[in-house]
């Protein structure tokens, strides 16, 4: 592909940046981009596992740490993340799942992606009222 | 022909992306905003002798397992997928660090669950 020994100077349509260049790809990046914010809260509950397995009082530096406001801050890019994830999951899931027929119809996509944020928000508050 | 191991890793990718839909927005907001900052619920609710409680029976070791492992594997593989997106080709190298580091930390995981 080097663009000095090929004499037919083919046009190469650049890539650059490709996904800035339409706002459907813009918003798939966004989504694939919650991954890195989805690995960084695993990752801060893995040191959280690690520090309960050492004792109370590594478990208790983790829990400092959390109080501090740079971590709240963090949490709650975090959350927005998490919520934006939870919107977009099901947003795609009509394109992931196998289609679903009643009545010889194609159930709709919107009815499949408000089924599945309902859902998501019924079980997240559910988790909410256990752990309180 | 060579099996692929492509089924298991996306079968991660989707059950963690589901967990993380039906559980991850209440438990950043406890784990990370209300209990550290005592906001809504008591700071006391993740003190060391109730975590250490809950980690210590087989039950509360499979959701915690679950909810790492699970999240770890989702991102791994949208990560994967971003680079090639910018256009970093998945080579040998990409591959290692996309889906070595979410395996390291899975043996970790399950390492120091079995430790409390």
């Amino acid at each position: 592909m080097s663009a000095q020994t090929d004499k037919r100077r083919p046009y190469v349509r650049p890539m650059d940046s490709w996904w800035k260049r339409d706002p459907f790809f813009v918003r798939y990046m966004i989504m694939e981009a919650t991954s890195v914010l989805v690995a960084l809260y695993a990752v801060i509950l893995l040191v959280g596992l690690l520090r309960l397995s050492q004792g109370e009082a590594a478990y208790k530096g983790w829990l400092e740490a959390l109080k501090s406001t740079p971590s709240i801050v963090l949490h709650v890019v975090i959350l927005v993340v998490f919520l934006y994830h939870l919107w977009s999951w099901f947003k795609v899931m009509p394109k992931t799942m196998p289609m679903i027929f009643v009545d010889g119809k194609k159930l709709p996509a919107e009815t499949i992606t408000y089924t599945g944020v309902t859902v998501a928000v019924v079980v997240n508050v559910i988790v909410l009222i256990i752990l309180v | 022909m060579k099996r692929s191991n492509a089924p298991l890793v996306w079968s991660l990718f989707g059950a963690g992306g589901m967990l993380a839909a039906l559980v991850g927005p209440a438990l950043v907001f406890v784990t990370g905003i209300a209990v550290p900052a005592g906001i809504l619920m008591s700071q006391d609710l993740m003190r060391y002798q109730r975590m250490a409680g809950f980690a210590h029976n087989w039950l509360g070791k499979i959701i915690i397992l679950a909810v790492i492992v699970l999240f770890l594997w989702h991102a791994a593989l949208r990560i994967f997928h971003m680079l090639h997106d910018f256009g970093i080709h998945a080579g040998a190298g990409a591959k290692l660090v996309c889906f070595g580091l979410p395996l390291l930390c899975t043996i970790a995981a399950i390492y120091w669950v079995l430790m409390i």
